[in-house]
């Protein structure tokens, strides 16, 4: 196994590369580095020297991707792209153009992000792994076909809707939660009650609907029928067999988020004023911040990819047959 | 189980006992104290006062730093007051070769301007550990090891805080950091135009900079600025190239505060930046209050300042503002809040909720809530719906000092120039966009038309009738009338494109608009935009762009027709007639003035009245260069928004001043009154908890029923 995930980690270094010379492709096709600086800079009073300053204070005064000026390996390391990425792959993500550490700010902001996703992941699997088996263990009965419907009509509403909707009634109605906000420590339990709770509920439509049909896939199995002809009890068949088996398709999709949760969620943590990472990089965008853009994006290309092989490495943990080569 | 259902039949009781309400967002320990709590939506950048510009940075750099001088709170016009300052500093002007002149001498006379500013002695700063010092006087820590910072995260992790006197010195600091190479102040530019010596300052330090060794800091002090000097302990001086009587306002401004050499020195050792220890984010001032929780994507603290050298509430006022109660504290000494917790708040229907809650003592009211806000009666004038007066809140309405305008490119073939055709065409566009009708769809009302550059408030601007712009309004009834369409079908027959065709070709005549169009508002207006265009049979092709390709349009004089906007740096006439300067064009020479304008009369009158003082000579040369300008037309001159905010009844001395940065200080809460509201306003409702869960029950009873069922028959 150990040779398997040498053998990804090493498979990871061109996506990363390949991700890395991507976003800044996009990012000075839009962006020029004196926009950069104009933005920074502010909009009133910006002088040409001041623009010019700025840039090579940064680095972006040079060329981006190849510098003819320059002799030998310089040609390709005297740019802003070469300059900009390599400390990356040793995760030293640098400072961000305003002059913060930008590590700093995602070990900072990654524990409001993880305080929300993390319960709702785990709530929301459980949640919707319980409804699923119920309308599974009730099959073809008004549970299941209400179930089904909830599920889709709960699919289609849009995920703001919830936000707002939640805000509305569980706060502004009801007065039982903050409409938005965070502290930190034990404080920032009621903050996390009503978008964890609306994390979980948005959820529950796309979650359970996947898994219900992942349950009855499985439940018209040979050995399903077995145990039933031995006289278990339908929760037996249900929990100790069906459930275990159906373990593959659930880990496909739930261990790949695990490591991602850290991103966070820009609607939700917008919306309830999370001070998470969800918003870091679309701040950053807006502010044309390309150290935050670029960090942000490579973390989430290392965050997917490790997702990945988490997921083959959980394979062999439900399933004794697969063994990573 | 009967324990956990009286639980919560109590928790409701419990809640009207004394305690928050569940939906606090504020500790409990807060409850009735003496706080004010408000939002922002956008992290500041800087909050060093050197680099600080935005209005939600000076938010809080101004109620931290005192510059020399501040704005009256109460008096309109506004007008200029010590701060810092013993009194208001009057300048000295100096010919050619130093000799002083009168101060009536003429502005072409004038080489230099000096200014004596005499600080009031015993004034200090607040606590902070740049200055602390050991039993034998030595900075405690200046002198940092980088292990010493391993367990420092933020300023609140130094142990021991100093004071000291504020000193003029510290005044000639900060006019020195403006021309610091690494804090690219946004206006050194501006300010080496005036200052004398900055510009060459900063390529002192530049020189210096590069030889420095590693990790130590460029100390300001060894190299001396000739026009930033001090003259003893509380008196600086600065020497100004020419008469620049705009520089008063500048000084009320936090580029102009003190900043002590101490916390550069503190600040600038190595492994602080890397932990955010820096002026940038934790500022050091004599101001009223001191930062100190700095959070901003959470939220940031502002407390009393226990050095605060003391300050009373104003005496005098506008006409009207007795009655307001706007003088009941008159003498009282400020601040008479304790502290203010700023929260973010990126999204507007959370934050409304929260201001309806009573959680925000203020708020401003965007186009989602503002029919749930405010009701505009049939003369026009708006007053808070009655929901809001249930909850005692007012609304405050004032005219901000802005300008949103189209503007025309003056470059451009088909509506720049200055011939008669082109004049012309570009007033019958002007005559033709109904920023009447544009305020009361798209800003709730909350604006008036523009009749000039100056918005009203601002020396120069005329009411009334002497106040309208001849070439698009007629005065009539005692207001403003839109002049009609024929005249403006005629204006552009006149200008060659007869019913909107070229008359040599035949061609129709196509314009076309360049702006950033984002939000799903926008469509609707450009909508609007281009049915303005068509009732003169003009077709507006909308060019829609990022911002980033707008900016370098405008820059290259690429547009043609542009939206654009200015915000008031001071109220004075040459802070918007400057926008309209030949030499301080867009293309070419990197200026503000977006449309590319430059007619020589309007730039000599400019030239003549930028460095006077307000007086009917100035008046009678804003009016011909206004004149000249609306002749022109390069711009359609757009509205001035109106400001609307909402305060609740217990947020007293509230009195909106668009050019104070400082108003914190003045304001008053009644946190009884808070407390008791915020509880009835918001009790937990719990019922529809117990009814959701006997729903729940309910739908599944019958499906256990039948499982139990079949498992029993299965049994059998």
């Amino acid at each position: 196994m150990i040779n398997y995930i040498i053998r990804r980690i090493l498979y990871a270094l061109p996506i990363l590369i390949g991700v890395n010379l991507l976003t800044f492709a996009l990012f000075f096709v839009v962006n020029t580095p004196d926009n950069m600086a104009r933005i920074h800079l502010g909009m009133k009073h910006v002088t040409p020297d001041a623009i010019a300053k700025w840039k090579h204070e940064r680095g972006y005064d040079k060329p981006l991707m190849w510098n003819g000026a320059a002799q030998g390996g310089k040609q390709a390391t005297d740019t802003i792209f070469f300059e900009k990425s390599v400390g990356m792959f040793v995760f030293d993500f640098g400072r961000s153009d305003e002059g913060r550490e930008i590590a700093r700010d995602i070990k900072t902001r990654m524990w409001p992000s993880l305080a929300i996703a993390l319960p709702v992941f785990v709530i929301g699997l459980a949640v919707n792994i319980t409804f699923a088996m119920l309308m599974a263990f009730f099959r073809a009965t008004y549970i299941d076909f209400s179930g089904v419907v909830l599920c889709v009509a709960m699919m289609s509403v849009s995920g703001l809707f919830y936000i707002i909707g939640g805000q509305y009634l569980v706060s502004k109605l009801l007065h039982l939660t903050p409409i938005s906000g965070f502290d930190s420590g034990v404080n920032a339990f009621k903050f996390i009650i009503l978008p964890v709770l609306i994390g979980v509920v948005g959820g529950i439509g796309s979650g359970a609907r996947w898994y219900r049909t992942i349950f009855l896939e499985e439940a018209t199995r040979d050995y399903v029928r077995t145990a039933r002809a031995k006289g278990l009890s339908e929760l037996s068949v249900l929990f100790g067999h069906v459930l275990k088996n159906a373990m593959i398709p659930i880990l496909t999709g739930a261990v790949v988020v695990i490591p991602l949760l850290f991103m966070g969620s820009l609607i939700s943590e917008s919306f309830f004023g999370i001070p998470g990472l969800g918003s870091y990089t679309i701040d950053a965008i807006n502010a044309q911040d390309f150290a935050i853009v670029r960090a942000m994006v490579f973390l989430g290309s290392v965050l997917y990819i490790v997702g990945l092989i988490l997921t083959d490495i959980s394979y062999t943990l439900v399933d004794p047959r697969i063994r990573l080569e | 189980m009967r324990l956990s259902l009286l639980f919560f039949l109590l928790l409701p009781l419990l809640s009207a006992c004394g305690a928050p309400p569940w939906n606090s967002p504020y500790p409990t320990a807060e409850e009735g104290k003496n706080i004010t709590y408000a939002s922002f939506a956008e992290r500041p950048k800087h909050l060093d006062p050197a680099q600080s510009y935005s209005s939600n940075e000076i938010t809080f750099t101004g109620q931290i730093y005192e510059p020399p001088l501040q704005y009256h709170y109460l008096k309109r016009p506004y007008t200029l007051i010590p701060l810092a300052a013993a009194e208001l500093p009057r300048p000295l002007f100096l010919d050619a070769q130093g000799k002083p002149l009168a101060a009536n001498a003429a502005p072409e006379k004038i080489a230099f301007s000096v200014y004596e500013i005499h600080i009031k002695p015993g004034m200090r700063y607040q606590p902070h550990p740049a200055f602390a010092r050991d039993a034998q006087g030595k900075f405690l820590y200046h002198h940092l090891a980088p292990t010493d910072l391993d367990r420092i995260n933020k300023l609140a992790d130094f142990r021991q805080v100093g004071t000291r006197e504020l000193v003029a010195a510290d005044y000639v600091h900060q006019i020195k950091r403006l021309a610091h190479p690494k804090l690219n102040s946004p206006i050194f530019g501006l300010m080496s135009e005036y200052i004398v010596g900055l510009k060459e300052y900063t390529k002192t330090l530049a020189r210096a900079q590069k030889c420095l060794a590693p990790g130590s800091q460029l100390d300001l002090e060894r190299y001396p600025l000739a026009g930033a000097e001090v003259v003893d302990r509380h008196t600086y001086r600065v020497k100004l190239k020419g008469k620049y009587p705009q520089f008063l306002y500048w000084l009320a401004m936090p580029f102009f505060a003190p900043v002590p050499p101490e916390a550069d020195l503190f600040y600038g050792q190595p492994g602080m930046a890397e932990k955010n220890l820096t002026l940038d984010w934790y500022p050091v001032g004599t101001g009223p209050y001191m930062l100190t929780e700095n959070d901003p994507n959470r939220k940031m603290v502002l407390e009393r300042n226990p050095n605060f050298h003391g300050e009373t509430y104003p005496a005098e006022g506008e006409p009207g503002d007795m009655a307001a109660g706007l003088l009941k504290d008159a003498g009282k000494p400020l601040p008479f809040i304790d502290k203010a917790v700023f929260s973010l708040e990126k999204e507007s229907i959370p934050y409304w909720n929260k201001f309806l809650q009573g959680y925000y003592d203020a708020s401003g009211i965007s186009s989602d809530s503002f029919d749930q806000a405010v009701r505009v009666a049939t003369q026009g004038e708006a007053d808070v719906t009655d929901m809001m007066k249930e909850k005692g809140i007012r609304l405050q309405t004032t005219v901000t000092a802005t300008n949103y305008y189209y503007g025309f490119n003056m470059l451009d073939p088909v509506v720049g120039g200055y011939s008669e055709q082109a004049r012309k065409l570009r007033q019958a566009i002007s005559l033709v966009i109904d920023y009447e009708e544009f305020i009361s769809i798209f800003a709730n009302g909350r604006g008036i038309p523009a009749q000039g550059p100056l918005p009203p408030g601002i020396f120069g601007a005329h009411e009334g009738a002497a106040g309208i712009n001849p070439y698009v309004y007629d005065w009539a009834d005692g207001k403003p009338k839109r002049k009609s369409l024929e005249q403006a079908k005629k204006l552009l027959a006149e200008a060659g494109y007869p019913d909107g065709r070229d008359e040599k070709t035949g061609k129709p005549l196509l314009l076309y608009l360049d702006l950033t169009a984002s939000g799903p508002d926008d469509k609707a207006r450009l909508d609007w935009v281009r049915k303005q265009f068509q009732k003169i049979d003009l077709q507006l092709v909308v060019r829609n762009t990022d911002y980033n390709r707008f900016q370098d349009k405008i820059r290259k004089g690429n547009a043609q027709i542009f939206h654009w906007g200015w915000n008031a740096d001071y109220p004075d006439p040459e802070n918007f007639l400057f926008l309209l300067y030949g030499p301080n064009a867009r293309v070419g020479k990197e200026g503000e003035n977006s449309a590319n304008y430059e007619n020589p009369e309007f730039d000599r009158l400019f030239e003549r009245m930028k460095n006077m003082d307000n007086g009917p000579e100035r008046q009678k040369i804003i009016d011909e260069a206004v004149a000249i300008a609306r002749r022109d037309a390069p711009w359609i001159w757009g509205f001035h928004p109106k400001q609307y905010g909402l305060f609740h009844a217990w947020y007293q001395n509230v009195k909106p001043n668009l050019m104070a940065n400082n108003g914190l200080k003045y304001a008053r809460v009644d946190s009884a009154m808070r407390a008791r509201l915020r509880r009835e306003w918001n009790p937990p409702v719990l019922w529809p908890l117990g009814l959701f869960g006997l729903a729940l029950v309910a739908a599944l009873l019958p499906a256990i029923v039948v499982y139990r069922r079949k498992e029993r028959q299965a049994a059998i």
